[in-house]
């Protein structure tokens, strides 16, 4: 694999032409990268590093911020357990105990048929579902060891194909449409005539009065 | 989701529980795109500030700041932009996940009505990166309002015209920060910014003046410009005006996001009515309760008659935060919860400062030995003395000496953990353990 594909550069292009600097693609790039290769290959992050215009280097101390960039391969399934304080309170501990078992792999673990990756998640606002997992970040919820064990069974025998597609949080994200607008189309629509701005200002001053 | 116990009207609940909701043919049967039509065909930009202001809209993010005010405060430069915020990952806070998965549309008009008010020259909308089906629905969401005419040049017919951009982040709870938001929308760490300015209306993306909002602030946009701010500063009390969701978990029969009137109803309301939290599960009773997001001090039972009020929790020495309440019922372990919080913000502090990144760390070993029973007697003042070295003086609200506030809200549960259930703590360490296990 490596580098991005004929369709993934397009993507990538096109994700780059939606912001004044084109470093602010880097993220939504790491994601691609991750939704071709699982993960962010040196190789990938090297091209992610030339189309933004930043060095590799840049790219890897940029993810390695982040939870959902990773920069080691994982397994097919990213199975999330969340352990925060609603979840926590509905039994996340056992249910996270259970899953190691099951599973047979420790947090951070992934599976010797890299079938799956487990990860403690921190809350991922589903809390009115606790305790409640994600896999590749759909949700699922309330779960106990029986239906958590339920899951794993239709993950292995690929059941939930259509609900779980493979990495990528943006896989199914598509815009449809380029930018329309231009910055020196907004810079003449919006000259404000002198009455405007002096509105503006008497309604600042009487904010700021109000705040004093 | 159910209807208020108040009169009050749903106003950023009422299409949650129909099935299409995210689609723009169901969000135009439900009067959808009217609020912004009205906007820009018969209202002046300062003519929608003004409503907003009038409305006394406190922003749903957390800091409960005036919405129009922070609108004003924009610094008049050529490009300025607008981000909201849909970060959402305050513990137990889920209010801003059912919106941009249930009604996008209603997001991306308040959002417009926001961006036409403060002149912006594109607006962004970021939401967190776990939010897979969030995102997949409101880009949706996106390519059909531009195809609709809402979005883009001229926009039904007006002067205005505006790109919408939406952002996925990445895993990372400091990018809710507006600051750090701004940053990991640049494409870097989400490091808060060193303030002053406090204000990204005065420097925020890309060194522009910038308007960060919440999702939820932004979905009040089209009820206020429908109905007008006076109708929305009717509702409520004081200045906690119009409605808002309460995302109310943990140990209750019904969790849920409930909208109700602002000051309106009490806790014990929330939690005990059948419309709402059905009571405390197996008919316990509460042991204790966070008000407003784990940043926030927790409660005791005598707090539950408060009402849902801004200012009064202020008073009573916490706050609502983000609008998320988690009830914990009396067979939960104290210590457990403290230590489950300090070890999130422990894992979610950027680690720019000292008293945050060494603090968090030291707090969370002493609380994980107390609960695995290798505690000692002088570990509680251990961790009063590594709070205050946080937050000096303990107060509420906390005194900073970080960057953000991230820092501060770390001795919260730990500082009430204690002061409420000093004896708990205190058994952890004679018994050798957790006796709730
Ligand atoms: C550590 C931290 C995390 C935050 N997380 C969020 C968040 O997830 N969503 C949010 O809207 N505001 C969050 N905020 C508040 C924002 O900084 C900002 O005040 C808010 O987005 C402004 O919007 P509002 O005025 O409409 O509330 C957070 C603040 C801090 C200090
Ligand atoms: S207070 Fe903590 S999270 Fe905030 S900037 Fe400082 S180290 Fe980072
Ligand atoms: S605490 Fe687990 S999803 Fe919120």
């Amino acid at each position: 694999m490596g580098v991005f594909t004929p369709l993934m550069l397009e993507r990538a292009r096109q994700l780059i032409e939606l912001y004044p600097e084109k470093r602010s693609a880097l993220i939504p790039l790491c994601h691609l990268a991750q939704e071709q290769a699982g993960y962010l290959t040196e190789e990938l992050m090297d091209e992610i590093g030339s189309l933004v215009g930043v060095s590799s280097a840049e790219v890897l101390g940029t993810a390695s911020f982040y939870d959902m960039l990773h920069t080691e391969p994982v397994g097919r399934y990213l199975i999330g357990i969340c352990t925060n304080i609603a979840c926590l309170l509905q039994g996340a501990d056992a249910l996270l105990t259970h899953a190691e078992q099951t599973l047979g792999i420790p947090i951070g673990g992934t599976s010797s048929d890299s079938m799956f990756t487990l990860e403690e998640l921190e809350c991922v606002a589903h809390c009115d579902h606790a305790p409640c997992a994600q896999v590749n970040y759909r949700f699922f919820g309330p779960l106990d060891p029986g239906n958590f064990d339920e899951l794993v069974q239709q993950l292995r025998s690929n059941e939930l194909s259509e609900v779980i597609p493979p990495h990528g949080t943006l896989i199914r994200v598509k815009r449809n449409v380029g930018l329309k607008v231009s910055f020196e189309d907004v810079l003449e629509e919006r000259k404000l005539s002198d009455s405007e701005i002096a509105n503006r200002k008497a309604i600042s001053e009487a904010a700021k009065e109000k705040s004093e | 989701m159910t209807a208020n116990v108040t009169s009050a009207p749903l106003i950023v609940t009422s299409r949650i529980e129909r099935e299409r909701s995210h689609l723009i043919d169901d969000y135009l049967t439900t009067g959808g795109y009217v609020a912004l039509r009205k906007a820009l065909l018969e209202m002046h930009p300062e003519e929608v500030l003004n409503e907003v202001m009038t409305s006394n809209l406190l922003g749903r993010g957390g800091a409960g700041f005036e919405v129009g005010r922070k609108w004003s405060m924009l610094k008049q430069a050529p490009v300025r932009y607008l981000v909201v915020n849909g970060d959402e990952s305050e513990p137990s806070t889920f209010k801003d996940h059912m919106l941009i998965e249930r009604d996008p549309h209603q997001l991306i008009e308040g959002t417009l009505i926001a961006a036409y008010a403060v002149g912006a020259a594109r607006a962004f909308i970021y939401i967190r990166g776990e939010f897979a089906l969030g995102l997949e629905r409101v880009q949706n969401a996106i390519n059909e309002a531009y195809e609709y005419g809402a979005i883009g040049r001229n926009i039904f017919g007006s002067n205005f015209s505006i790109d919408l951009v939406l952002h996925p982040g990445a895993g990372a709870y400091i990018c809710g920060e507006e600051t750090a938001l701004i940053e990991s929308l640049e494409g870097k760490r989400g490091y808060p910014r060193i303030k002053p300015p406090y204000f990204p209306a005065v420097i925020g993306l890309y060194g522009a003046p910038t308007i960060v909002n919440n999702v939820e602030s932004m979905s009040n946009l089209p009820w206020i410009i429908n109905n007008g701010g006076a109708a929305f500063a009717a509702l409520g009390v004081g200045r906690s005006t119009g409605t808002r969701i309460f995302a109310l978990a943990g140990h209750v029969n019904q969790p849920g996001n409930f909208e109700v009137e602002m000051a309106k109803i009490s806790f014990r309301d929330l939690v005990e009515r059948s419309e709402y939290g059905g009571g405390v599960r197996f008919g316990r009773s509460v042991k204790a309760f966070i008000p407003g997001g784990v940043s926030a001090p927790w409660f005791g039972p005598e707090s539950l008659d408060l009402p849902l009020s801004q200012d009064d929790v202020a008073k009573a020495g916490s706050m609502l935060g983000s609008g998320s309440i988690v009830i914990m019922d009396d067979h939960t372990c104290m210590v457990r919860a403290a230590w489950r919080i300090t070890k999130f913000f422990n894992r979610e502090s950027c680690g720019q400062c000292t008293p945050c990144r060494e603090g968090s760390g030291w707090i969370e070993k002493i609380m994980r030995r107390i609960e695995t029973g290798a505690g000692r007697e002088s570990d509680l003042d251990l961790l009063l003395d590594a709070c205050d070295n946080i937050a000096p003086g303990l107060s509420w609200p906390p005194q900073q000496t970080t960057i953000c506030v991230l820092g501060p809200s770390i001795p919260s549960s730990v500082v009430a953990g204690i002061k409420m259930f000093r004896d708990e703590f205190l058994t952890h360490i004679k018994e050798g353990g957790c006796p709730y296990e």
